[in-house]
């Protein structure tokens, strides 16, 4: 085990799967020379050369669609946004393309490439650079959807994506680059899309939270155990496919659960995991359950009003008081 | 690891004279009584290729006049593009290419499936819906695929397709399997950013792909004039560097030549070209186009040039075709179309089980 940033984890992961497979390339905005916005690809055009770290213009739909095409092709192509929010560009060919490939040539063509890059909030970028849009991705079968909350997860998820034949939209959180933890440093080290992992076990009521609010839940609990109340947190980790199955056992333990994102509720992830709960688990639930989500605007500038519109641990705390009554 | 992959190439761009430039458009235009003269070979390629073009064009063609009857039957449901007056395009281009090469194309691709080598069974099941279907049914008219014949599909939303070719070609690049992209659209997929964005990217990184549009004048029912500030669209290259040539789609020949000016320079230079082939279509934008938006008469005026009609006579005049021939392949011709309408009709449809597999190549529950 080594202690790592979330950054570093990912940067690991990319290096240890290009040295791997030939057929890996990783391609976008500012990954090669400028060493990545953020960081995640540094090093990696010294270590692997220009044919397979490479800049691209500032072209989304573009690079998005060669990625796929390239796929087509048996490479394995990892697409970098700049954020997530320039995805927004290359969705025609993220679903139009990727997703439907395989179903629509009657299974001729595979599509084994990983869209990745910082998404969810930032710090003060303002409402076109702070939008969490897993649910627009996970809402498309074709898609798998991937959201780590920890660097060993980061890594081991990452891994997996680039390995998967299926197309994976793998959103890291902006404001979590930094975030340290201990991380594998074995090279085999992976861990299975669609599992959910118990960060935290409790006994009076579950907490389901993804990406930034992971931490943001674990801190809740730790409060909530102070007064008594015994918290069980889970993280999906992939979206799509979701692991409700882990989700339920924990619902027919505790019979309280809240479901945390810094997304928007309307039409969200949190709707549709406590839609599944009221679908399997109706009658193990106390109280109906509670969805903490993130304001329904788009994101402010002024850091009071930006604080305002992201979950934080009073309202997590004050939501599971709420499906505990107490 | 090759030469670095994205170092600049110094190829020049194509040169063109106005004078062939004007025959190519004029000629399309139906102007020109006489198919543009190829002065590179003249028709010097041997006879068998020259017949099967033929014998392709003319299957093409009687395919897509069987699928307007299927539609009109039932048998065929959803959108419906026929190629019907664009045959050259395809059968020219897709002759100058190995068989390894890559096609990927728009919605209105039976022609370009059959000339790339799919059967025309395989096509009209997929039309009707069967499992026998090229793509097991689940694609339909618009999405053609054959992995076995590098058919990389037909694709549905206006210029999708181009930026697929343009990885297709990077594949090949990386590769270094020394095949070719070839990527046809129409003149209004030109408008759509993806043809900007792959063209630029295409130079930039010297890809071995071919932009093929077929401009048939007409966007659904608007025409060119209509949508374009500038309708040339081979002209467009120059904003990107990009080698480009007009080249009259009417002509079986000069397609074939033209393309295999562009193969050349994508195999041993590595580098894309835009071509741009003027052609027709004959029918409506889909099965359901009233056609208000042409006369009859502008109709007529291209059919005066018709494809196969010019590659006939080309044939005849140099005593490479007799009308015995020409029986013999429409008979041919009719036996291929009415096996490939009987193999569709007699096929099963998708068992129910198909409608949740092929979602994912790994499902992980």
């Amino acid at each position: 085990m080594a202690v790592m940033t979330m950054r570093d984890a990912l940067n690991d992961a990319l290096r240890e799967e290009l040295a791997r497979d030939s057929s890996v390339f990783l391609m976008g905005e500012e990954v090669a020379e400028y060493q990545g916005a953020y960081k995640v690809t540094r090093g990696l055009l010294e270590e692997f050369g220009g044919k397979r770290i490479i800049d691209s213009p500032i072209t989304e739909l573009g690079f998005a669609g060669l990625g796929v095409g390239a796929a087509m092709a048996g490479l394995r192509p990892i697409i970098e946004f700049m954020t997530f929010n320039f995805s927004i560009l290359a969705t025609d060919q993220i679903i139009n393309s990727a997703a439907k490939m395989l179903y629509m040539s009657g299974g001729q063509f595979k599509i084994p490439i990983v869209f990745r890059g910082p998404g969810g909030s930032a710090y003060q970028v303002s409402s076109q650079h702070s939008q969490a849009i897993e649910s627009w991705y996970a809402y498309f079968p074709g898609l798998k959807v991937v959201m780590p909350s920890t660097p060993a997860d980061a890594k081991g998820l990452l891994k997996s994506a680039i390995r998967d034949d299926d197309p994976v939209i793998f959103i890291e959180q902006e404001r979590m680059y930094g975030m340290k933890g201990e991380v594998p440093e074995d090279e085999d080290f992976t861990i299975p899309l669609g599992v959910a992992d118990v960060k935290r076990e409790g006994k009076d009521a579950t907490i389901v939270a993804r990406s930034l609010l992971v931490p943001t839940a674990l801190k809740a609990a730790e409060e909530l155990e102070k007064e008594g109340i015994s918290c069980e947190v889970i993280d999906p980790r992939t979206i799509r496919p979701l692991d409700i199955e882990t989700i339920i056992e924990s619902v027919k333990k505790t019979n309280r659960v809240v479901v945390a994102e810094e997304s928007h509720p309307f039409c969200g992830i949190g709707a549709e995991i406590s839609a599944e709960i009221h679908e399997r688990a109706f009658d193990y639930l106390d109280a109906p359950v509670k969805r903490v989500s993130g304001a329904d605007v788009p994101m402010p500038y002024a850091k009071n009003l930006e604080q305002l519109a992201i979950p934080d641990v009073p309202q997590l705390i004050a939501a599971v008081k709420e499906v505990a009554y107490v | 690891m090759p030469a670095d992959l994205l170092q600049a190439n110094t190829e020049p761009m194509s040169s063109q004279t106005t004078q062939q430039r004007q025959n190519a458009r004029a000629g399309a235009a139906g102007v020109i009584d006489e198919p543009t003269e190829n002065t590179e070979t003249g028709i010097g390629e041997d006879r068998e290729t020259l017949l099967k073009m033929f014998h392709q064009m003319l299957l093409i063609r009687r395919f897509e006049e069987k699928c307007a009857e299927s539609y009109s039957m039932g048998k065929i449901g959803g959108f419906c593009h026929l190629y019907i007056g664009q045959e050259a395009v395809a059968v020219g281009s897709i002759s100058a290419l190995r068989p390894d090469d890559y096609v990927i194309t728009s919605y209105r691709e039976h022609g370009q499936a059959i000339a790339k080598g799919i059967s025309p069974e395989a096509v009209m099941a997929e039309l009707y819906g069967k499992a026998t279907g090229c793509s097991k049914g689940k694609g339909g008219s618009m999405h053609l695929f054959d992995a076995n014949v590098n058919f990389m599909g037909g694709h549905a939303i206006v210029g999708g397709q181009i930026p697929l070719a343009t990885g297709l070609a990077f594949a090949a690049k990386y590769k270094e399997t020394d095949q070719v992209a070839v990527c046809f659209f129409g003149e209004a997929a030109v408008n759509q950013g993806a043809f900007h964005e792959s063209l630029n990217m295409a130079q930039l990184w010297k890809l071995p792909c071919i932009y093929l549009c077929e401009n048939n004048m007409y966007g659904m029912g608007t025409s060119a004039q209509r949508a374009m500030s500038m309708d040339e669209v081979a002209t467009k290259a120059c904003a990107y560097e990009l080698a480009s040539e007009f080249v009259d789609g009417m002509d079986v020949l000069a397609m074939r030549q033209a393309t295999q000016r562009a193969v050349d320079r994508a195999r041993q230079h590595s580098l894309p070209t835009l071509i741009e082939a003027r052609t027709y279509r004959y029918m409506g934008h889909s099965m359901s186009d009233p056609g208000k938006y042409r006369t009859r008469a502008e109709i007529e005026k291209y059919q005066e040039r018709d494809p196969i009609k010019l590659f006939r006579a080309k044939l005849e005049e140099n005593q490479l075709l007799t009308e015995d021939d020409v029986k013999q392949f429409e008979e041919q011709v009719r036996e291929q179309v009415e096996r490939a309408v009987k193999f569709a009709d007699e096929s099963p449809y998708p068992a129910a089980e198909e409608l949740m597999t092929d979602i994912y190549a790994n499902p992980l529950r």
